[in-house]
């Protein structure tokens, strides 16, 4: 039915390359009036320089972008000017947001839209426009909030706002759901139905073949730059665009039953003080086995990243004790946790997880470089180091130049995949996953679940604090949900449902529902 | 409008070649004062390379400038690397040179191996705590150090004023605001006879090679690496920031405090108000043109010194200013930074907003 409304884009031919890279070979794209369509592909398979040549912040080397104009006739649009693309219809909602957070929400959307040089502000018009464009779209937002102040799904609403004001016919989103929480996507997917249903176009980026399947009106799939196939969604299944996002099957790990062994962590009544919900902990007990997998689920902000930064060994409990195979650490140091065994995968790999400037063997080696293993007499032993490295791009298929690279060269996944060897090589007793998937592709999942797995088949004891329930469920064996600083007392997986777990993730006790 | 793009693979060519024409472009640049200034510009690049490389006394000179240009170049290369951003080499220079004349003009007599190692290690220690204040107030209250360092530099001046007119004040300077001067057994031996070269450029050198095994074969120098790449990965890893902070600031100090000991027990023998002409403020140059790295800095270093002393006779042989040596190295180092951008970006001009597209 789409297939008859008005071609509104048109990518003929596009082609570009970045030295010998090839991130774009010879892609041609056409967008409806009014639909959806998904860009679906892995890390590095072209997506973002596609709709980065879209929007005129490359040039591509061959081809050209062509929009409908007022009368619905094809022009060529100027390439590598992004002025150009807004002044035809485009707009774009990056993964990381361009808002000045010390401004309102109106000074955001209307900033670049005005004179520089005017006394006063037309306000009440923008303001006018607005109210049409939230009653419209559903797209709630306070206008006089400053932008500091708002969650990451409220500024994501404030860029696409921003790209409505500016009159976008043509909506590009870059892996708009990689920060929000389930929730938080569902929202905006019905957002982007009402809004394509009033006749805009939407392209959305992404790797998650859940929200392909059930966002989208059509997904092109592109594979190493190249676009390996164009289908409608309907009548596609998630096994099917896996497969051809990834070239070959995807085979996914199983948990097998297992019985728990004696607990490895137990936390009594521990609290942590801190300025907000986010940071504090308040009377959390939980108790993780030997051979477990402990999921904390949670809405993004509960909390979580408190339980992670104990269990990091970052901070000190204010009250309460953690012990640590029946061993009490008083004393919270990083170190310490690293050598009682336990093995850490933080939440934000580029931020905590990796110095980006420093090499894959420094990196790997990061934790433990005051080890015996890797100096002597204050002299690292390179040698050391770089075998150590050596072994783990072998072992946990690394894919990079080499173990003196530097680490920020590597996709995601791959990044990922060193961090794992650096948490987990050591056969640590405990395993903190925190959001060990996030942002990577089906193939890298895949891996980290498999690995989180055969540590629990060993006999690792794995708390895995997540956002993705499929992951939540896949892979716990009991599932505790974070609310405002507070940890509910923990379910077996098997016994909870969706529904169950969402009203626990908005505060309500599991008795009660 | 203008753009960069990240290049993927700089060749050899642009890595090693940008540098140099870097250098040839702040020339030509400095050429436009010169012009202004009604001066034949061959004849006067002429008069500066002979000047700085051309005799004996040229070359010893050079060698003499560069010595405290290594030690402060080193201070502000290492505070850099961990992102401790000392703008006070200069203060903690002239804190480092009153230290050494506190020690070594009379108070304390011994073997000269001791007083020299003795006005050293106090030079060092001074430098050190001038850096403690900065860096516990930045580490603990988040207090900008590049203002806080900047702000000491004035202190230290007026101080080091107040020392040398007062309790500090040679009797026999018939009036002049110096120090005693330094005693024979703590001055830093010559080594060429006859010139201004002394042993602070042994002192420099090894501190150049020391910082650089420091930094890339130890484990300190790896904290100081990954802590100054990215602190939050550090910390998550186990590192102490702060420690490794504290440890940067006194380091960075005490090259600083260093290099006024050499000043002071090398060269002028006594302390006054204009020690240095602004040896802490051209190590921030020194550290910059080197990349931050320490064996990079003596060759930065060198020149620098060679710029300035190559100026120095050209503004007297053409009778231009001789802030035309700063300008150069000004111009020198932001073309070395740009070219720096160049190797690792291109620039891609957009077309106009009406042209062509298929």
């Amino acid at each position: 039915m789409t297939d008859e409304n008005p071609v509104v884009l048109e990518l003929r031919g596009i082609t570009k390359r970045f030295g010998p890279l090839v991130a774009n070979e010879a892609i041609d794209l056409v967008m409806r009036k009014g639909e959806i369509l998904a860009l679906l592909g892995e890390n590095g398979a072209g997506k973002t320089t596609l709709m980065n040549i879209l929007f005129g912040h490359y040039v591509a080397d061959e081809g050209g972008v062509f929009v409908a104009d007022g009368a619905g006739a094809l022009q060529p649009l100027p390439p590598g000017s992004p002025r150009a693309a807004l002044d035809a219809g485009i707009g774009m909602v990056h993964q990381h947001f361009a808002l000045a957070e010390n401004l309102t929400v109106l000074d955001n959307i209307t900033l670049g839209t005005e004179p520089l040089f005017r006394l006063s502000r037309a306000n009440s018009a923008a303001r006018a426009k607005l109210a049409g464009l939230m009653q419209r779209s559903g797209l709630k937002i306070d206008l006089d909030a400053q932008v500091s102040q708002l969650s990451v799904g409220e500024r994501q609403r404030i860029e696409i706002l921003k790209a409505l004001y500016r009159d976008a016919r043509i909506l590009v989103l870059d892996e708009p759901t990689a920060v929000l929480t389930p929730q938080e996507s569902d929202g905006l997917f019905e957002t982007l139905r009402s809004l394509a249903a009033h006749g805009l176009s939407v392209v959305f980026i992404s790797h998650k073949l859940h929200e392909v399947v059930s966002g989208s009106d059509r997904v092109a799939v592109l594979r190493g730059g190249r676009k390996v196939a164009e289908i409608p969604t309907r009548g596609s299944d998630k096994a099917q665009l896996a497969e051809l996002m990834v070239g070959r099957a995807v085979s996914r790990s199983k948990r097998e039953p297992r019985a728990p062994g004696a607990p490895v962590l137990i936390l009594a009544d521990v609290s942590v003080g801190g300025a907000n919900i986010r940071q504090r902990l308040e009377n959390v007990s939980m108790t993780v086995r030997e051979g477990e997998i402990v999921g904390i689920a949670g809405v993004s902000g509960n909390g979580q990243a408190a339980l992670a930064n104990l269990l990091s060994g970052l901070v000190t409990p204010s009250a309460g004790t953690l012990s640590l195979g029946g061993k009490v650490m008083s004393l919270c140091d990083p170190q310490e946790f690293v050598a009682a065994g336990v093995g850490r995968i933080p939440e934000d790999r580029h931020h905590e997880g990796a110095v980006g400037s420093m090499t894959i063997a420094e990196n790997i080696a990061l934790e433990t470089i005051r080890s015996r293993r890797f100096q002597r007499f204050g002299f690292l032993k390179f040698g050391a180091i770089r075998a150590r490295a050596e072994e783990a791009i072998k072992a946990y298929d690394i894919r990079c130049p080499g173990p003196d690279a530097p680490i920020r060269q590597l996709s995601g996944g791959n990044m990922q995949k060193a961090i794992l060897a650096r948490a987990l090589d050591d056969a640590p007793r405990l395993i903190l996953a925190n959001q060990p998937t996030r942002g990577l592709d089906v193939g890298a999942v895949a891996e980290v679940h498999r690995r989180l797995l055969l540590a629990r088949e060993r006999g690792a004891a794995i708390v895995l604090i997540t956002e993705d329930l499929d992951e939540l469920f896949e892979l716990s064996d009991r599932v505790a949900v974070m609310f405002r600083s507070r940890l509910t007392d923990s379910f077996a997986s098997a016994d909870l449902d969706l529904k169950t777990l969402g009203l626990m993730m908005a505060g309500h006790d599991n008795e009660a529902a | 409008m203008m753009r960069l793009e990240p290049r993927t693979a700089p060749s050899p060519l642009l890595i090693y070649g940008a540098p140099v024409l870097a250098a040839v472009i702040s020339l030509v640049l400095a050429a436009i004062p010169l012009l202004a200034a009604g001066v034949n510009v061959f004849q006067a690049y002429g008069v500066m390379i002979s000047g700085a490389l051309g005799s004996q006394f040229a070359l010893t000179e050079v060698v003499a400038r560069a010595t405290p240009l290594i030690l402060t170049g080193l201070a502000a290369a290492i505070a850099f690397r961990a992102k401790l951003f000392n703008i006070g080499a200069e203060g903690q220079l002239y804190i480092g040179a009153l230290a050494a004349v506190a020690i070594g003009s009379g108070r304390f007599d011994g073997p000269a191996p001791l007083m020299i190692l003795g006005i050293c290690i106090a030079g060092a220690v001074a430098g050190a705590l001038m850096m403690l204040g900065p860096t516990v107030l930045k580490v603990k209250l988040g207090a900008d150090e590049v203002v806080t360092t900047l702000l000491l530099n004035f202190i230290v001046a007026l101080f080091v004023q107040m020392m040398i007119e007062g309790p500090m004040k040679d009797p026999m300077s018939m009036g002049w605001p110096q120090s005693e001067p330094i005693l024979d057994s703590a001055t830093l031996p010559k080594l060429i006879d006859k010139t201004r070269v002394h042993a602070g450029l042994i002192i420099a050198i090894l501190a150049a090679i020391g910082t650089e095994i420091l930094m890339r074969r130890t484990v300190p120098g790896f904290r100081i690496r990954a802590v100054g790449a990215s602190p939050a990965a550090a910390r998550f890893a186990g590192m102490s920031v702060t420690k490794t902070m504290l440890l940067v600031g006194a380091l960075s100090g005490a090259f600083a405090g260093l290099a006024g000991v050499g000043e002071v027990a090398g060269l002028k023998g006594y302390l006054t108000n204009d020690l240095s002409p602004g040896y802490g403020y051209a190590g921030i140059v020194v550290a910059m043109l080197a990349g931050l790295s320490p064996i990079g800095v003596i060759a930065a270093a060198f020149f620098v010194a060679a710029v300035f002393v190559g100026a120095d006779s050209m503004s007297r042989a053409m009778t231009v200013s001789s802030y035309i040596a700063n300008l150069i190295v000004a111009l020198g180092l932001l073309s070395v930074l740009l070219s720096g951008v160049l190797t690792r970006y291109r620039i891609r001009w957009s077309l106009p907003a009406r042209g062509r597209a298929s």
